[in-house]
């Protein structure tokens, strides 16, 4: 750890680059905290995004049109409407309405900001994943369906045992850049000040003013973010391929 | 040696079995318009926001019916005149950064499919560099980093922040641009690029005359889509401390300092974008649509 | 209500169907005994499959009734599971599920539907893949398998939850004909067992060897019936002997 230090201090003293997330062990803390809030923030948002689309999609096909309406009006507005202001949306208007009597007496937010974070990007990437779910389940022949029907199945067990699975894997392309796309979008909770990396790095350069070289560190960090992300999606996808069908 | 003329394109996988085990995936811009999205289209949302933003209204003027305070509505009406200039100011970034990132973007994708590995392979790069980096980092990125002015032969050109945000909003968009000029290059058969390359065409004859004007049908639904994604970006430039319609907006809020105020007025202006985006999303699918049949 | 084995198993009467306008089924009826092999013959569009999906509730009728084991297909109060294990059906396009393998196919609705052990589903579905000739296929997937040996995992898996009726819809129509015989002969030795089989079909000389009794259907109506034998050589309706001079 030391010579590690020492590395990033010869850096700093010797070629004028000043990376104090290398030997400054308080701002290494700050940013690697900032490192897990987006992680954390990314992985909570893909999985309530993935579940509000298969959700979304089974809804959509439901017989009773006013459910179908209902998503049909969800999708139009997150899908219009820009995300940060959806996120302001939810923390400065319903957050401020929104809230509890806590326990010195004063009213306190009943979500944190981390929380609306969470719900506002699930809710905007969601609205996606209808659509691209529901494409997939386009993709499943109606004659399968049928033989699903013919065995007995019901509707619930058609859609998670036949239909979903088949969509999934057709959908995986475009769902794939969407929850790229998503974790791309978690910087917007700089905005309501959660202590995400963009949070954090800026926190960092505006005590230390290394924007320059905190900035690269931060475009790298995302990069190796999504990576991160497009590798377990590529695995994702090799474990579903389905011998002799090239989907 | 001609193998290199033109890029390699991408052929239809062979198909096991004569059976439609699954049928052809549709891009789910294409499959918007299901039938109760055309009894019920999005001008319905609209109008539910600013129902809501109104019942919110009603609610609040009943209660605070005999006080000294401006109605909810009268607010908003007294600051419209002021977030419009704001809004247009947000359409105007949209449409600058647009132009220049439609402009670099359409040269960087003709670069991704140069015969030429390592141009190549570079313009590969800095297009995955630039559609995996985060909108709003890269928006930090000019803002912190380009300099306030620049001298050109002794020439000061300044660069206000709403220039550098200008271009941090077309660095991804060059980038996506990028990507739909490669595929559409690429979805071109490569029998047109055999024809010509026949009849004596150069290769960059070739792609002006007879695969440009080919690509741009099929880059149009892409590109509305992207124009909306963009204008939906615009207020992250509030972030960075260009003043736009998000400023103005917190500005006006702050100034007024009402609770009741909020829920109406960030519908308020999400109906805004939504007025100006959702046609254009609409256009996008009947394009698609109208265009789909034919490729 | 109550059913016994000497009463039809399967019991159509004055059958009605159409899709809008047009009227596919014009009152059909027939009844079929336990054991019996039954093929229902006709020029394309004339109402076969569409008939035979009635008897198990893909389709809805607008007229008459269709009891199976004297329940009443068409009634609201139906149980469609109950119905769906008491009749089997195979497609003309196989219609196997793509992500699941042959084994994993045969074994699913026993498991989900009707929860059952898995050892004992996973025992009776190798049983069941052996029997319809396809040992060794277990862990193969529907795309790696040709046409014929789909269909006979299609025909394993409705076996699997063990029906009293089986119904074939033109099983053999999307197959390459060198591979048309294996799965006859799949279904001949179920017949052979004792299985009450429905078949649409376009095999004459399968029909006529295997059948107890042949519908010969035209435009929504049964224009004539009987044994092969009468059947073949000594048609009646016009349009019968038409439509077999035809075909054979």
């Amino acid at each position: 750890m030391e010579s590690f230090e020492a590395f990033f201090s010869w850096l700093y003293s010797d070629h004028g680059i000043n990376l104090t997330i290398g030997y400054d062990s308080y701002d290494r803390g700050r940013f690697l905290d900032g490192v897990w809030t987006t992680i954390k923030l990314s992985v909570l948002s893909i999985l309530f995004s993935l579940i509000i689309g298969a959700v979304g999609a089974w809804v959509q096909g439901s017989p009773l049109r006013i459910l179908r309406v209902f998503i049909g009006f969800f999708i139009a507005f997150f899908r219009n409407t820009p995300p940060l202001v959806q996120l302001y949306f939810f923390y400065f208007a319903v957050g401020t309405v929104l809230r509890v009597t806590g326990e010195n007496g004063l009213p306190q937010p009943l979500v944190s900001n981390f929380g609306w974070a969470v719900i506002s990007l699930s809710l905007f990437a969601g609205a996606l994943n209808v659509e691209i779910f529901r494409s997939g389940i386009e993709a499943v022949p109606k004659s399968t369906i049928e033989a699903s029907e013919a065995l007995g199945f019901n509707r619930l067990q058609t859609y998670a045992y036949i239909v979903l699975p088949l969509a999934v894997r057709v959908a995986l392309p475009s769902l794939g850049t969407n929850l790229v796309n998503l974790v791309k979008t978690t910087t917007l909770a700089y905005a309501i000040a959660v202590p995400e990396i963009l949070y954090a790095s800026a926190q960092i350069w505006s005590d230390e003013l290394n924007v320059r070289e905190m900035m690269n560190v931060l475009l790298l960090s995302y990069i190796g973010l999504v990576a991160i992300l497009v590798w377990v999606l590529h695995r994702w996808e090799k474990a579903l391929r389905i011998p002799g069908y090239g989907v | 040696m001609r193998a290199s003329f033109y890029p390699k394109t991408r052929s239809t996988p062979p198909v096991k079995g004569a059976l439609p085990v699954l049928l052809p995936y549709r891009s789910p811009q294409a499959t918007q318009l299901s039938l109760h999205e055309k009894l019920f289209n999005g001008w319905t949302v609209l109008a539910l926001m600013l129902g809501f933003a109104w019942i919110m209204v009603q609610q609040v003027w009943a209660q605070s019916g005999a006080a000294q305070q401006a109605s909810v509505p009268d607010i908003l009406l007294k600051w419209t005149p002021v977030l419009l200039k704001g809004f247009g100011f947000n359409v105007l970034i949209s449409i600058l950064s647009m132009a220049i990132g439609t402009v670099l973007g359409v040269g960087l994708g003709i670069l991704q499919v140069s015969p030429v590995t390592a141009t190549r392979r570079t313009a590969w790069l800095i297009t995955q560099f630039f559609r995996n980096s985060p909108w709003l980092v890269l928006l930090f990125y000019c803002i912190l980093l380009i300099p306030f002015e620049i001298s050109v032969f002794g020439l000061d050109i300044p660069f206000p922040g709403w220039v550098k945000a200008v271009i941090g909003l077309s660095l991804p968009v060059m980038a996506y641009m990028s990507e739909y000029m490669r595929g559409a290059i690429l979805s071109i058969p490569s029998g047109q690029w055999e024809s010509a390359d026949s009849l004596g065409f150069t290769r960059g004859q070739t792609m002006r005359e007879v695969i440009l004007p080919q690509t741009v049908k099929r880059l149009a639904p892409s590109w509305m889509n992207l124009y909306a994604v963009l204008t939906m970006a615009t207020p992250l430039v509030s972030i960075v401390g260009v003043s736009d319609v998000m400023t103005l907006t917190r500005s006006a809020l702050a100034a007024e300092s009402r609770v009741d105020l909020l829920i109406p007025m960030y519908l308020y202006i999400l109906s805004w974008f939504f007025i100006y985006c959702y046609p254009i999303s609409r256009l996008t699918v009947r394009l698609e649509r109208k265009f789909a049949v034919k490729l | 209500m109550t059913w016994t084995p000497d009463q039809p198993i399967v019991s159509i009467h004055n059958v009605q169907k159409s899709f809008g306008a047009l009227e596919v089924l014009k009152g059909i009826s027939m009844d079929i005994m336990k054991g019996e092999v039954i093929c229902i013959i006709g020029p394309s569009g004339s109402g076969k499959s569409t008939l035979i999906r009635c008897i198990n509730a893909l389709n809805d009728i607008q007229g008459g009734s269709i009891t199976v084991e004297g329940q009443e297909v068409h009634d609201d109060n139906l149980d469609q599971l109950e119905l769906r294990k008491k009749v089997g059906m195979v497609f003309q396009q196989y219609n196997l599920f793509p992500h699941k393998t042959a084994l994993q196919n045969v074994m699913m609705a026993p498991l989900k539907v009707l929860k059952q052990n898995r050892a004992d589903v996973e025992q009776r579905a190798r049983a069941l893949l052996k029997k319809v000739r396809l040992e060794g296929k277990e862990n193969n997937y529907p795309g790696e398998l040709s046409g014929g040996q789909q269909q006979r995992v299609a025909i394993a898996r409705s076996l699997a939850m063990n029906p009293d009726v089986m119904l074939f819809d033109e099983v053999t129509a999307a197959l390459d004909p060198e591979t048309v015989k294996e799965v006859l002969v799949t279904i001949k030795d179920l017949a052979a067992e004792g299985m009450t089989c429905i078949l649409v079909t376009h095999e004459m000389g399968f029909a006529r060897e295997l059948a107890d009794h042949i519908y010969f259907t035209d435009k929504g109506v049964i224009v004539e019936h009987g044994p092969p034998a009468t059947f073949f050589d000594n048609a009646q309706d016009p349009r019968t002997r038409e439509f077999l001079s035809q075909v054979l």
